[in-house]
């Protein structure tokens, strides 16, 4: 008797595991340590070029701090508005394309056909790195903005009607059986029940999706697909890092007033 | 007559200068989009897209079917792709997790001076493309698949650290005060009270982003940050169509895969 309540006594509590399966738990971990190892001894570095880089490295960090607008200033202007003109563009295009893939592929909406197609759609645009498009669209439509356009719209189908048929299957049906109930045509039906449920998270992607876009646009360049980014490489190429750092800081500050702006449409919205 | 019409207006949603203001916004808009438009037009060899489809059909005959005995290429860039993305997502998430608590406002040591500086580390590292980076870092410290893992973690920690600050700042405060309450330490308090009910998140931001990382890392070979874009890069140079398929094959199913795994992990922890 006393032996059991000394026992209790002396158990000290620990705090559960995060994964509770012990077979699982030590496997990972045994899985971890043996990809680690092959990983990194996979890795070839040139530690002297790294050493010889950190020169560069510093000078581009000194860059940062005075950065040169002026040098390249028309190169700057015009990529800037370019990446600017794509973004504004292929979000409108994107937004319109994707809202009847988006009714395609809400399973509560679209017949089992239509649902395959529009997820097919998404699934490829998903898949496919804005580059990776960017590239075939340069092959075929050739070098300049419309390119770029065209990728990001592409891109923006997947982000935009995913999120939002994933939307639309989660809205309150009561609200559209009503409609329904009243004898409204389908296109009623929709724009009647569906349309105000799901109309904040509409706008409120779509600024998120503007801001995606910005920031993917001046990568485009590097492939010749326009904008900033062709500026930005040869900046690079030709270890001009004052201009670079000036292209980058440029893009940061673009990219926080468009969250900025994004945060306060959204908090109207919601 | 004249009376009857007066006693029962026809119910209008919005009062008419209300109305005027949303069609004037409506017409703005319409006409940045158009100017936009125009810009890209005149940008624009329209002689060349007027033959895309054309091209498209060819490069697709080029293309198919693709070179299958390259694959045996092919595995070494994509074992480096994978580390790429792996590796690059670990060391993010080592810099992330302090870079988090110092961003939250519940956990930061100091809100006037600590935070902001962490708020402005987490977006300079979002509004920067990981391509843009691995431009950079080639540049500093040469090409090959160290360029493109620190790449990835650059642009990777201000991802993890802004989701996992506002998961910080969602937690239970109750649970907080309770640890509290028996006198816990302060590294006691963020051990008991704070970390296990981050975890959950913690874990899905991280397979979350690896999945991201797979489909950044595939391109990152495009500027010489090594993995299977570089491959890509000099089979587009070479203008080997059945190369190029097959790759962007290779890269679908990889990016197919890595999405599997992460929906499965995810829905292992929630």
């Amino acid at each position: 008797m006393s032996e059991t309540v000394s026992h209790t006594q002396h158990r000290t509590w620990r705090r559960p595991p995060t994964i509770e399966r012990p077979w699982l738990r030590y496997s990972l971990l045994a899985f971890t340590l043996i990809y680690l190892y092959f990983a990194v001894g996979s890795y070839d570095v040139n530690w002297s070029r790294v050493a010889e880089g950190m020169e560069r490295g510093w000078k581009f960090v000194k860059a940062f701090a005075n950065p040169d607008f002026v040098t390249r200033k028309t190169d700057l202007i015009e990529g800037m508005t370019e990446s600017i003109i794509m973004t504004v563009t292929s979000t409108v295009v994107g937004i319109l394309i994707s809202i009847p893939i988006a009714l395609g592929a809400a399973s509560n909406l679209a017949p089992l056909p239509v649902y395959l197609f529009c997820r097919t759609i998404i699934a490829a645009s998903r898949a496919l790195h804005e580059i990776i498009v960017a590239i075939l669209m340069v092959a075929i439509f050739g070098f300049g903005p419309l390119a770029g356009f065209i990728t990001l719209s592409f891109a923006t189908i997947g982000f935009l009607a995913k999120l939002l048929a994933e939307d639309i299957e989660a809205m309150d049906k009561t609200q559209a059986e009503a409609v329904k109930s009243t004898g409204a045509s389908w296109a009623q039906w929709v724009n009647y029940a569906v349309q105000p449920q799901v109309m904040p998270r509409l706008i409120g992607l779509s600024v998120y999706r503007l801001d995606i876009n910005f920031r993917e646009s001046a990568i485009l360049g590097l492939v010749g697909a326009g904008g900033i980014g062709a500026t930005l490489n040869t900046a690079f190429d030709r270890y001009e890092f004052d201009t670079a750092a000036a292209i980058i800081i440029t893009i940061i500050v673009i990219v926080m007033i468009l969250e900025y702006s994004s945060s306060i449409i959204r908090g109207w919205v919601q | 007559m004249a009376t009857d019409v007066v006693s029962k207006p026809v119910w209008q949603r919005r009062t008419t200068s209300k109305q005027m203001l949303v069609w004037f916004g409506w017409l703005s808009a319409v006409a940045i989009f158009m100017s936009c438009w125009m810009y890209i037009s005149n940008r624009t060899e329209w002689y060349f897209v007027y033959d895309a489809p054309r091209i498209a059909a060819d490069i697709y005959d080029r293309a198919t079917p693709p070179r299958w005995s390259y694959l045996d290429k092919i595995w070494k860039p994509l074992w480096d792709t994978l580390n790429v993305a792996t590796i690059g997502t670990a060391l993010s998430l080592i810099f992330a997790v302090p870079i988090a608590f110092m961003a939250a406002r519940n956990t930061t040591p100091s809100v006037t001076f600590v935070r902001p500086l962490a708020l402005l580390f987490i977006v300079t590292s979002r509004s920067v493309n990981s391509l843009i980076w691995a431009l950079l870092l080639v540049s500093i410290i040469g090409p090959g698949i160290l360029a493109g893992t620190i790449a990835i973690a650059l642009r990777s920690i201000g991802f993890c650290a802004k989701l996992l600050y506002e998961a910080i700042e969602e937690i239970d405060v109750d649970q907080v005060e309770a640890i509290t309450a028996t006198g816990a330490k302060k590294s006691q308090i963020m051990s008991f009270g704070i970390v296990p009910q981050i975890m959950p998140a913690f874990a899905g931001i991280t397979v979350f982003r690896w999945d991201i990382n797979i489909r950044e890392s595939t391109v990152l070979g495009l500027v010489g940050a090594g993995g299977i874009g570089l491959q890509l890069q000099g089979s587009l140079n070479t203008l080997a169509w059945p190369q190029v398929s097959l790759i962007l094959l290779v890269i679908f199913v990889a990016v197919i895969f890595s999405e599997w795994v992460s929906a499965v992990v995810r829905r292992a922890i929630i």
